[in-house]
């Protein structure tokens, strides 16, 4: 571990010597929202913003990402037969990424990086980017990562944290990635580290303390799946549903995609895209039968998924970071605290 | 406010009791600031949770569509328009339902407020016409309720009931010499390059998460055709040409019919001014038809019928 003082002045020349490295990304304005994006040559980190409008997952997990290409001309060689794109970029380094959306990799991970099943493009993605974590110290009020293993002030998943001091950043290199990106940035006022835990221990414990929201999840693990699935709520609980995509598009843990090829005469691609369970059409059968043609049915599956699947089969925890995303964007308040709350205390009469 | 809300309560309570309707369709209190949550209530007691402030915004008529028990619908001026077209198409039945008339003050914009403060927001209340915003660290502002208004409600021309069976308070004075276009002219004045870049920017952030459509009481196709998988009309991916293929589509399908109730861009997670194009079609079927969507029960909306003395000769 190394800790180093990294004095605002220097921040913006680190970030330029990274850029011949990494392609940075970092929060800033994009539209009416702020989002993390790539950073252009002189453009810094927007690190006023407590939390961004959509989770960080996309800089890994694109909204959109080409897999293939092919071209079905049968009078040419190759026809018919898939070739990889080249999806090579520059590493990437993430600047200012909350603990909560850090951490919501590791859990995405547990997916696309099994012993049975290797997802090369997220690995690939996921394995260039080093994670530049910013301790939120005034978390909103919408955010519970403190009851879902998480925290304002977490490591997990991270390669540095900063932790901002006002005319300085405290940055705790983590891992070696991380170590070598300071190096890199050439940040490298050493700072005592016993100094540093205890500032970032009091650092943590203010930030917690201002952490009002929490939800239950001691019970879950020890509920049946089949009477939760069949708790008399969910009617209730879907009735305001719109089912759009606002909640799985904005989340950091969700992760379900759909491929599609799209051809143009000959040529064509293969991409996968972000897909959504509140969409019907995300499970239709091709013979038109679709399990989850109900509202409820597909609400119930959102909630099912994060917090008892999940839970169930990786023993890690809810597939939730307590970000509060999906609390704040929901047009219609459906509101993932209280319904952990109800799944964790629901007893079947 | 606070009036209006006890009023919607009596009112609610009194139908269920009187046994003239089965359920009441309303707003609970939302879990944070400036919302509140749509909700069924079924049995009297329950009508104490009913609330009703300026941040009841998003348009109840999305959830009478096809339903088959007898309804009882708090409805602001808005929802009202929409209640008629429901019911000149056919998705909901007059003697289904008992409309609780709100006459509507506006509903006040979150992310206007938002901007108002620089820490988060930690509550917001009204009194008469009045918003008084509080923040994460206890700093207070308050400010007239017309300056955070919904840019909709802002140019509102029916703000009152233009139907119902119960009214919560009386009606309220229209907005007289109301400009509603003044933003649609500018975009109609601007080159073909200019509006392109116009819209391009626009929709840049889009995420295709659909709030929008969702939102909207008109959008209540069985199958949307972006949705629809045999044959596909859409790429599903990031494409802008998809990306305003939707937009664009939903826009027209939506003329004539749509009441300018506001619901899709409050839904929207990227605050996109899909109103823009809703507006531009609003605009032409006032000034090629002299019609304004939901007005009246007895009249179908201009395209959606024929007339054999159309003064175009394409469709005879």
């Amino acid at each position: 571990m190394m800790v180093v003082k990294i004095d605002k002045q220097k921040w913006s020349s680190g970030i330029n010597q990274l850029k011949s490295t990494y392609d940075v990304y970092g929060p800033a304005k994009q539209g009416k929202t702020y989002e993390f994006q790539k950073l252009g040559s002189e453009q810094l980190p927007d690190l006023t913003v407590q939390n961004t409008t959509l989770s960080p997952k996309s800089i890994v997990f694109p909204q959109s990402e080409k897999m293939f290409s092919f071209h079905t001309d049968e009078n040419k060689s190759g026809h018919h037969i898939l070739k990889e794109m080249n999806n090579q970029s520059m590493p990437k380094a993430v600047l200012g990424i909350r603990p909560c959306d850090a951490k919501a990799f590791q859990l995405v991970k547990l997916n696309f990086d099994t012993c049975e099943y290797k997802d090369p493009y997220w690995i690939r993605a996921y394995e260039s980017t080093t994670l530049i974590g910013l301790a939120c110290n005034n978390p909103c009020s919408t955010c519970f990562c403190t009851s879902t293993g998480c925290g304002p002030f977490s490591e997990t998943g991270l390669d540095v944290l900063l932790m901002d001091q006002g005319d300085s950043f405290i940055a705790k290199s983590l891992t070696p990635k991380g170590e070598n990106l300071l190096k890199t940035a050439t940040w490298s006022d050493s700072f005592d580290p016993a100094t540093a835990e205890s500032i970032l221990k009091s650092g943590k414990e203010k930030a917690e303390s201002k952490i009002a929201s929490r939800v239950k999840t001691d019970q879950l693990a020890s509920k049946s799946i089949m009477k939760i699935y069949e708790a008399p709520f969910w009617d209730d609980v879907a009735f305001s549903c719109i089912n759009c995509g606002t909640c799985t598009f904005s989340c950091p843990t969700c992760w379900c995609f759909d491929i599609q090829d799209e051809t143009k005469g000959c040529q064509g691609i293969r991409t996968r895209n972000w897909d959504t369970c509140m969409s019907p059409l995300f499970t239709l059968h091709g013979s038109g039968h679709n399990p989850r043609g109900e509202k409820t049915s597909r609400v119930r599956q959102r909630f099912m998924h994060k917090l008892k699947y999940f839970l169930d089969k990786y023993n890690q925890g809810i597939m939730c970071v307590g970000c509060g995303r999906c609390v704040r964007l929901c047009p219609v308040n459906i509101d993932i605290r209280q319904i952990c709350n109800m799944m964790n205390s629901y007893q079947p009469s | 406010m606070i009036e209006y809300q006890k009023k919607i309560q009596n009112i609610a309570e009194r139908l269920l009791n009187e046994k003239k309707v089965d359920v009441v369709l309303g707003f609970k209190k939302g879990t944070i600031p400036m919302m509140n949550q749509p909700c069924l209530v079924r049995v009297p007691d329950e009508t104490q949770k009913l609330v009703w402030d300026s941040n009841c915004g998003i348009n109840l008529t999305n959830y009478l569509t096809n339903r088959k028990e007898r309804i009882g619908i708090i409805a602001k001026g808005c929802d009202t328009r929409n209640i008629v077209t429901h019911i000149v198409e056919n998705k909901i039945k007059r003697e289904q339902l008992v409309i609780i008339g709100v006459p509507c003050t506006g509903m006040i914009d979150k992310a206007k407020i938002n901007g108002l403060m620089v820490n988060e927001i930690a509550e917001v209340s009204e009194h008469n016409q009045e918003i008084t915003i509080t923040d994460s660290r206890g700093a207070t502002k308050t400010i007239q309720k017309k300056e955070v208004l919904q840019s909709n409600c802002s140019i509102c021309k029916y703000k009152n009931p233009v139907i119902y069976d119960e009214l919560v308070a009386d009606l309220v004075p229209e907005s007289k010499d109301i400009d509603r276009y003044e933003d649609i002219r500018k975009i109609e004045s601007m080159a073909s390059s200019e509006k392109f870049k116009f819209f391009e920017d626009m929709l840049s952030t889009c995420i295709r998460c659909y709030a929008c459509r969702n939102a909207c009481p008109l959008c209540y196709c069985p199958t949307c055709f972006v949705d629809e998988s045999k044959p596909q009309w859409l790429g599903k991916g990031m494409d802008p040409i998809d990306i305003r293929t939707f937009h664009f589509l939903r826009a027209y399908h939506c003329a004539g019919r749509c009441t300018d109730c506001g619901s899709c861009e409050r839904a929207c997670p990227m605050d996109i001014t899909v109103r823009q194009f809703t507006k531009k079609l609003e605009k032409d079927c006032v000034e090629l038809f002299g019609w304004e969507a939901g007005l009246t029960l007895d009249k179908r909306p201009p395209l959606d019928h024929y007339k054999t003395n159309d003064p175009q000769s394409f469709i005879k």
